[in-house]
């Protein structure tokens, strides 16, 4: 079963890399980017068919390693 | 002292810090994160600087997960000491020994200079060597040394007086300028300048060498 998991910096939390690539658009001249957020998408491919499951295991993997729960947030979604 | 230095794949401040050590008098044991467990008798745990495992997810992230963190985390919880300098840093605050976070630094470019630093407490056994506000130099050499904590954080961590170093002209974007913080028992240092980088002239400097020295009076090994 694939999952993925969205990670992003939590609201607040200044993002320089996202900054950098606002500036990088408005360079090239896309110059209506209010603003620019970078995160990580993490795929997984699960050893179950069980979607509450995966989702459960996939939750404890974002909490225990995936997200650093101090400055990001985190999004699980089931595949299929 | 009997000093333990953790190699993760990817460190390179390992032997430094080895040296740092043993040129204050300590026993120093080299010990592979695939181990589980500490030598006998170790008083402070060394997590030197790097890029463990590539610095891939988040800095620090994997080695905090490595079977030989596990007892770090233990060592400390026994009122062990542990010392992580620049990527040790990362692994402490990824293992939750230090709060807050590292980031990327603010100008997103990697910094490799000797920075200033104020001696912001010398209630510990990791700055009682320097004078109270004394102002050190120290090389740094980071690109995600960004120090982040939430308001409720630094307050806790400026009323227990757990801030230990703080830069005079802060290079990275860290909160209130912290270069180095301690746990709350004191015992657990994670700072991003190097003092392993400044014990000998050659070095260019030799600010870093009352860190150890201080340590090994504190830890004299029964």
């Amino acid at each position: 079963m694939k999952v993925r998991v969205d990670v992003m910096l939590k609201a607040g939390v200044l993002d320089p890399q996202g900054e950098a690539v606002r500036h990088a658009l408005g360079s090239l001249g896309f110059g209506n980017v209010n603003g620019v957020r970078q995160g990580k998408v993490i795929e997984l491919d699960l050893d179950t068919e069980d979607a509450a499951a995966a989702e459960a295991e996939a939750t404890e993997m974002a909490e225990k390693l995936l997200a650093n729960t101090v400055i990001e947030s985190y999004a699980v979604k089931v595949l299929g | 002292m009997r000093a333990s230095v953790i190699v993760f794949p990817g460190s390179n401040c390992d032997r430094d810090m080895a040296v740092a050590f043993e040129r204050a008098g300590a026993d120093v044991t080299m010990v592979w994160h695939k181990d589980d467990h500490l030598p006998e008798g170790t008083d402070i745990v060394g997590v030197p600087g790097g890029f463990s495992f590539g610095d891939y997810l988040r800095c620090g992230a994997i080695a905090a997960k490595s079977p030989i963190s596990r007892s770090i985390v233990a060592h400390a919880g026994r009122g062990g000491y542990v010392l992580g300098v620049c990527n040790g840093f990362q692994v402490l605050t990824e293992t939750g020994l230090l709060p807050g976070a590292l980031m990327r630094n603010a100008n997103l470019k990697f910094i490799c200079k000797p920075v200033d630093l104020t001696v912001e407490t010398t209630q510990s056994a990791f700055t009682s060597g320097y004078r109270p506000g004394q102002r050190i130099t120290v090389p740094v050499a980071h690109h995600d040394g960004n120090y982040q904590v939430d308001e409720a954080t630094l307050a806790l961590l400026e009323a227990e007086d757990r801030i230990a170093l703080r830069y005079v002209d802060n290079p990275n974007g860290s909160t209130a300028d912290i270069a180095g913080v301690l746990s709350a028992n004191r015992r657990v240092l994670g700072m991003m300048p190097h003092p392993e980088r400044a014990v000998d002239a050659a070095h260019g400097g030799t600010d870093g060498v009352a860190m150890f020295r201080a340590l090994s009076e504190a830890l004299v090994s029964a």
